[in-house]
């Protein structure tokens, strides 16, 4: 027999958080996968660079889950157009993390000793956006309780105000790194060069693209 | 063959598949009417299934006798059915058209609502086999009305209530503090509707009649009752501290969690008082021109076993097999937070239990239905599957005139096999 409990369908709300945090454990990686690399351990830049990719392949899971138990017959408190373009955006960081390790990897790509540190520093803030997104996220569920709106909306507001603050100082670390890598032009490997111009941009992109999974959020609040 | 076994015959056939119908009641409806509050998960498996049986009955002997009155007399003019026994054939045919539609739709799959399918059968069988004036079309045009705005009105009171929950409630920087000062009127309007309900009309089912003062004294007393069962209950919940706002919200979920429980036995007496009393309706028809000779009327007494009979049944069907469905399925989904729940469910009740008090059989499935969708448009589900309700409300539509064909079906049959017997 088919009952009205049918009619309930499953939130996708856990699922969106349960994508980010898998999401941010996936960048989160990249860590010990630049302490292998600077290390020159290459088989443990390997193993690492593995996990980043099951990451993303988990990530690409949920995502596609979601996808066909949210067909458009569904009614959702959250507009499902926003719902689907907020998952693609947090899917895109999980990708940017697997080509920042998969191209480092394949390449064995060495990094100029004396840009290390702050390349790292560079790194480290751009993953803070990372992980600023997810807590913004890990909010959905209490923002749905409340019914979007009143202190936990501000409370969220203000978290994607950091997230903004964050990925702004990334791009002022960005202009730094850039200069100190055109003072190596002259000594570096040119093709080696252009390679590392792409990875400072990728590690920049994560901090862009937890930014927009920021903004695609507050669309999500406030609509 | 002798009139007294024949009238044995048509009361043996009418309890039967009255019997019948109203287990089907009991094993599909009375589940979904259950839905909203084991979604919340406010109450156990086991807490619910009592409460279920327990108001149904309660729902059946103290607020079943209007609508039970609609269904005997209201709708078809029964001084008009010549000859009477033509009244007979027809009440049991509906009986059983009602039991074989609710058991086809349940092998397709689709949710039917006893409701229209009686209704919608007698007025379709009447209208064509016993002739256009035989139907009070007044009544059939109230229920008519009733049966699109019940969902619509139950829609509209729980956005209503949800909105006000959110933003004087869940919103707040101190939700805590907010919910202390609603919980007495919360508490006060269950209460209310409960006990104007059970108390007054289930007392007048009885032939009491209460002045107005002591009525409205033992309506307050009873209020009063419920208000300090909640307080009782929600003494062992601990409050969260000041700051702490997940664990203040928390805390008001466990108290809407109480209010949805009592809530629940609102809405499974709204279901008794209308789906027992519209399955009972037609074997007190039969019951009657069986008795009474000749002369069926309004005021002859809705015979107190028929009302026992018919709750036996949906009892019986919900503890062979609705209970399976709140155990299983019930545990299974989690879709819903007790403030909504309870939004959903209180919007319900209040909607089935008015228009059953004034005769108007409604589907409290429907109603139910109307008032989750309220809900949801405040934003207030997850997701909510449109192509169920389409299909809930799909079967409205479709099993009024299925009822009413197998219903005519059913009364050339019994005309045809009883001329064969006398």
């Amino acid at each position: 027999m088919t009952s009205i409990f049918n009619m309930f369908g499953k939130s996708p709300i856990k699922p969106i958080e349960e994508h980010m945090s898998v999401v941010a454990c996936c960048v989160g990686e990249l860590t010990a996968f630049f302490k292998a690399v600077f290390a020159g351990d290459w088989q443990e830049a390997e193993i690492v660079q593995q996990k980043v990719s099951a990451l993303e392949h988990d990530a690409d899971t949920i995502k596609r889950d979601v996808r066909t138990n949210l067909p458009r017959k569904m009614f959702t408190s959250i507009d499902r157009s926003d719902l689907l373009a907020l998952f693609l955006e947090q899917d895109l960081l999980a990708n940017r993390a697997k080509d920042i390790a998969g191209i480092i990897l394949g390449r064995r790509m060495v990094f100029p000793e004396h840009i290390i540190a702050s390349f790292m520093i560079y790194f480290y803030r751009s993953i803070d956006a990372t992980f600023q997104a997810r807590t913004a996220i890990n909010q959905l569920d209490e923002l749905q309780e409340v019914g979007f709106s009143g202190k936990e909306v501000r409370i969220v507001e203000h978290m994607i105000t950091q997230l903004e603050t964050i990925e702004h100082e990334t791009d002022v670390l960005q202009i730094q790194l850039r200069r100190s890598l055109q003072a190596l032009e002259n000594e570096w490997p040119p093709v080696e060069m252009m390679f590392l111009y792409r990875i400072v941009e990728w590690v920049g992109d994560l901090a862009d693209q937890a930014q927009k999974v920021g903004a695609r959020l507050q669309i999500l609040i406030a609509s | 063959m002798s009139s007294i076994s024949l009238d044995l015959i048509y009361i043996l056939l009418a309890c039967g598949a009255g019997l019948f119908m109203t287990w089907g009641v009991g094993a599909n409806d009375l589940a979904n009417i259950m839905s909203t509050t084991m979604g919340s998960k406010a109450i156990t498996p086991r807490q619910a299934i009592v409460i279920a049986v327990l108001f149904e009955f309660a729902g059946a002997f103290f607020g079943s006798g209007q609508v039970t009155s609609t269904i005997r007399t209201g709708i078809i003019n029964i001084n008009l059915v010549n000859p009477e026994v033509y009244l007979i054939y027809g009440m049991l045919a509906i009986l059983m058209a009602g039991s074989v539609w609710m058991t086809l739709a349940s092998v397709i799959g689709m949710p039917v609502s006893i409701t229209n399918a009686i209704v919608g059968g007698l007025v379709g069988f009447g209208a064509s086999v016993l002739g256009v004036d035989t139907i009070h079309w007044e009544m059939v045009r109230r229920i008519a009305i009733s049966w699109v705005c019940s969902p619509l009105i139950a829609g509209l009171v729980s956005y209503l209530l949800f909105v006000l929950i959110q933003k004087r409630i869940l919103s707040r920087s101190q939700p805590q503090l907010a919910m202390k000062k609603f919980l007495p009127i919360f508490l006060l309007g269950v209460g209310a509707v409960l006990s104007i309900m059970v108390v007054l009309k289930g007392f007048e089912h009885f032939g009491v009649h209460f002045p107005f003062i002591a009525g409205f004294g033992l309506v307050i007393l009873t209020s009063a009752l419920i208000l300090s069962l909640g307080y009782g209950l929600l003494w062992r919940i601990p409050k969260a501290s000041h700051d702490n706002l997940h664990g203040q919200l928390v805390y008001v979920e466990k108290v809407f969690g109480i209010l949805m429980g009592i809530t629940a036995c609102a809405m499974v007496f709204a279901h008794g008082s209308n789906d027992v009393a519209i399955a009972v309706g037609p074997i007190a028809a039969v019951l009657g021109v069986v008795h009474s000779g000749e002369t069926l009327s309004a005021a002859t007494p809705i015979p107190t076993w028929a009302v026992a009979l018919g709750a036996f049944g949906v009892v019986l069907g919900f503890l062979t097999y609705g209970r399976k469905v709140i155990e299983t399925v019930g545990s299974g989904i989690t879709a819903l937070t007790p403030s909504r729940a309870f939004s959903a469910t209180l919007a319900a009740a209040t909607t089935v239990i008015v228009s059953t008090s004034t005769g108007i059989p409604v589907s409290a499935t429907q109603t139910l239905v109307g008032a989750v969708l309220g809900v949801g448009l405040a934003r207030g589900i997850g997701a909510l599957n449109l192509t169920v309700i389409r299909n809930i409300f799909t079967s409205w539509v479709i099993t009024i005139p299925a009822t009413a064909s197998i219903c005519i079906v059913f009364f050339f049959i019994l005309k045809a096999s009883f001329k064969l017997m006398s």
